[in-house]
């Protein structure tokens, strides 16, 4: 999606919150924008910048610390691979270190093609699954690094 | 929402509300509950939708009630037959028409798709005789897969919101207080501080309006307590939080709730809507004059924000950074006014306590630790799922009775409560009762309520690096004990994975942990040596083997493990050498292969792929 566009689209999510909310708006807000967009372009930041007179310094220090927000647009297919306890002790890591080597995300976390980003993330809060990953809004359990080639492999086919 | 249900305006009307709900159930009707929550991750809504067509098609007057977690998720997805109580796991949508024929028609178990106890070998058909169900307990999760979490008139028809009415109705704030001092609750969040006195210094504080929180950031890996309960019911955390608003007068309140689970967020909006729309909730509640109203915070994937103040920070629309306490939040908290902030299953606790009375409560548990506590077991044992058990339960019962064991003839190793702020216990400590001080005084803490199994194919070095890996990723960083004191012992603990530790780093690492719980500012950081400093007492033989003998006792670290293909058992069927990414093994069709131990990247993809078991690691 062109960033600028998307920027102003989204007056409809900024007349949710009143501009007096101030800061104490500012992550319901970030959340709906990261919903519709998918990511946080810096034109909308802008927007959100003016609408609630927050400064953008401020802004991206509320970004930075919280793991959900992404300044960048995500894969069309974003992975999320558990990295819970659980998930742990029952081989987790090899899956992951399993996933990135067969998508080859060395440092970044979205594929060249666009198709997948992985994040990692702590606790799906499905432990009976473990090792369990989900894509999209599926989830998918007890995986092994064999199985988890497997299952990429039926997104790009 | 049924249109013939009004408003309720007062106690009464709701005590009516209650009685026609009862009136108006037919007991022998069939009625089938079946997890909607977690167990859709198996296919539950497959399965539901299945059963719909079946009735439908045979036109049966059948009520299918989607419910929240049961809790025994290792036999997911799970479903009830009531009246008969029949309980089936692992079901799938092609076992529906026998289901209809055999249960629903004829009230007949289905014997192929019963619970098998493992110890006797013997199938269970009913829930209440499971092993896993008759060793609970349950006061907080007692609605949990009995009702449907969106309707709030089943919730009313099983004494839901009896317990504000009788608040509101008959008692002050005070004796609300003392009620609830009498149960002797704590907090379940972690920390076990007493709740009526947080509620009391909360009540005494002056400042308006005052907040009431629910802390619903449920942050600990391995711990799904609270996301059961507001998805399975979410209107009993809403009933707590209204009566602790009452007994401190607050008349505004937040749940903060994780944005990574999204059922919860959508039943408990769904749930505040319902409550407001009966007059549960709102302006005037029950026509006592009392107004109490409730927004949804939404985290965004901060472990730092169960922290209370971290979390005051947060709603805010600040960096969820902590700050030292005092002022404590019951003196200045959100936006400097006086709030309370509580824990999902502490407020959980409250309606029936209410009800029942707090000499009921404290009938259940230990001298010290009250009713019950919600575990979430998982890892290496059979039951993995979601347990309410008595305080003073030892952890052997709850492993090994409630949990089934460890699973393929494994032997048990450890078991780790409170997450990355708890502890690691070994064998002998298994007898031990799972109270707070009991659990404090091995160096544990009872946390939040995750309760992971390891086997002996777990390493505990392994298991400490994950958690200091874990606090590193969390830490806030505002505080330099936490910041850069669990960097260190992070390098260290990846240093002794690897084979490069040394005995000096053993001594280097209890002094580190030592000062980081001493120094660190918040909870997160006092806590986070524990994981260490437990498995450097129980487990410190498997420290030595990494660094003396460059072996890993659990067979999981990398540096120090090789795989070999078994010439005995090996068939040569090839699968091994396609599903190897650096080529590193070779073998003809039909001969045995073997792993080039130079190009071998330790990934185990030949261990996973293999048919035969004829990939050892060593």
């Amino acid at each position: 999606m062109n960033s600028l566009k998307a920027a102003s689209d989204i007056s409809f999510l900024l007349e949710r919150y009143e501009s007096q909310e101030g800061q104490a708006a500012l992550m319901g807000l970030l959340q709906d924008i990261q919903e519709e967009l998918g990511y946080l372009p810096v034109e909308a930041l802008e927007e959100v910048s003016k609408h609630l007179r927050v400064p953008l310094s401020h802004i991206h220090g509320v970004i930075s610390f919280y793991s959900q927000f992404s300044l960048t647009p995500r894969g069309k297919n974003v992975i999320k691979m558990c990295m819970g306890t659980a998930c742990h002790i029952r081989g987790g890591k090899m899956v992951l270190d399993e996933i990135r080597s067969y998508l080859n995300l060395d440092g970044s976390d979205t594929t060249e093609d666009g198709l997948f980003s992985l994040e990692v993330v702590r606790c799906l809060g499905t432990c009976f699954l473990a090792p369990v990953m989900m894509i999209g809004d599926k989830y998918y359990g007890k995986l092994t690094a064999a199985k988890v080639r497997k299952i990429l492999k039926s997104y790009q086919d | 929402m049924r249109k013939d249900i009004q408003k309720i305006g007062n106690p009464k009307n709701l005590r009516d509300l209650r009685e026609r709900l009862k009136r108006e159930r037919d007991g022998d009707k069939v009625r089938i509950r079946i997890c909607m929550t977690g167990c859709r991750a198996h296919g539950a809504e497959e399965v539901m939708n299945a059963l719909k067509q079946e009735v439908t098609k045979r036109q049966l007057g059948v009520e299918i009630v989607p419910t929240g977690c049961h809790g025994f998720c290792a036999q997911a997805p799970v479903l009830v037959v009531d009246p008969y109580g029949i309980f089936y796991g692992g079901v799938s949508p092609e076992d529906v028409p026998e289901i209809v024929t055999e249960t629903v028609q004829q009230g007949k178990p289905v014997e192929r798709l019963l619970y098998t106890d493992p110890a006797s070998g013997k199938t269970v058909a009913r829930a209440a005789d499971v092993p896993f169900y008759k060793n609970q307990r349950k006061i907080v999760l007692r609605n949990c897969g009995e009702i449907d979490p969106t309707d709030i008139l089943q919730y009313i028809e099983r004494d839901g919101y009896a317990a504000l009415a009788k608040a509101l109705g008959d008692m002050d704030p005070e004796g609300v207080i003392e009620e609830i001092g009498t149960a002797g609750l704590r907090g379940r969040g972690g920390a076990g501080f007493p709740t009526a006195r947080k509620w009391s210094f909360t009540r005494a504080a002056t400042g308006a309006p005052k907040y009431m929180i629910c802390n619903a950031d449920e942050g600990d890996p391995g711990a799904f307590m609270d996301r059961a309960v507001l998805e399975g019911d979410p209107h009993t955390a809403i009933e707590g939080m209204i009566i602790a608003a009452y007994a401190i007068g607050a008349s505004e309140g937040y749940v903060y709730v994780r944005a990574e689970y999204p059922i919860a967020v959508q039943h408990l909006k769904r749930a505040l809507q319902d409550a407001e729309q009966l007059g549960l909730l709102g302006e005037n509640i029950l026509g006592s004059g009392f107004r109490f109203h409730v927004k949804i915070k939404k985290g965004s994937g901060a472990f730092v924000c169960g922290e209370e103040t971290a979390l005051i920070a947060s709603i805010e629309g600040k960096r969820g950074m902590p700050r030292p306490r005092p002022p404590f939040p019951a003196h200045s908290g959100v936006w400097g006014k006086p709030t309370s902030i509580n824990n999902v299953e502490t407020l959980s606790n409250i309606p029936p306590i209410i009800l029942n009375g707090g000499e009921w409560y404290s009938s259940v548990g230990t001298e010290k630790s009250k009713g019950t506590k919600v575990f979430a077991l998982a890892g290496k044992v059979n039951n993995t799922g979601l347990v309410e058990v008595p305080m003073g339960i030892t952890l052997k019962e709850v492993v090994f009775d409630v949990g089934g064991g460890i699973p393929d003839q494994r032997e048990f190793k450890a078991v780790q409560t409170g997450g990355p702020s708890g502890g690691c216990l070994p064998e002998d400590l298994l007898d031990l009762p799972v109270d707070y001080e009991s659990l404090a005084k091995v160096g544990a803490i009872m946390g939040s309520g995750g309760m992971i199994v390891a086997d002996d194919r777990t390493c505990m070095v392994d298991v400490a690096r994950f958690f200091m890996e874990f606090i590193q990723d969390e830490s806030c960083g505002k505080c330099v004990p936490c910041r850069i004191g669990t960097k260190r012992m992070l390098e260290i603990l990846d240093d002794i994975c690897e084979g490069r530790g040394t005995l000096e780093d053993l001594k280097i690492l209890k002094e580190l942990a030592e000062s980081i719980k001493d120094t660190a500012l918040c909870g997160l950081g006092q806590t986070a040596p524990n994981p260490v400093l437990t498995t450097l007492k129980y487990f410190k033989d498997e420290y030595l083997a990494h660094i003396e003998d460059k072996r890993c006792p659990g067979k999981v670290c990398k540096a120090l493990i090789q795989y070999r293909i078994l010439p005995e058992t090996c068939t040569g069927c090839g699968a091994c050498l396609k599903a190897c990414p650096t080529q590193a093994i070779s073998g003809e069709k039909k001969q045995v292969h073997v792993i080039d131990q130079a190009k071998c990247i330790k990934c185990g993809m030949c261990y996973s792929t293999c048919r035969f078991d004829a990939i050892e690691v060593k």
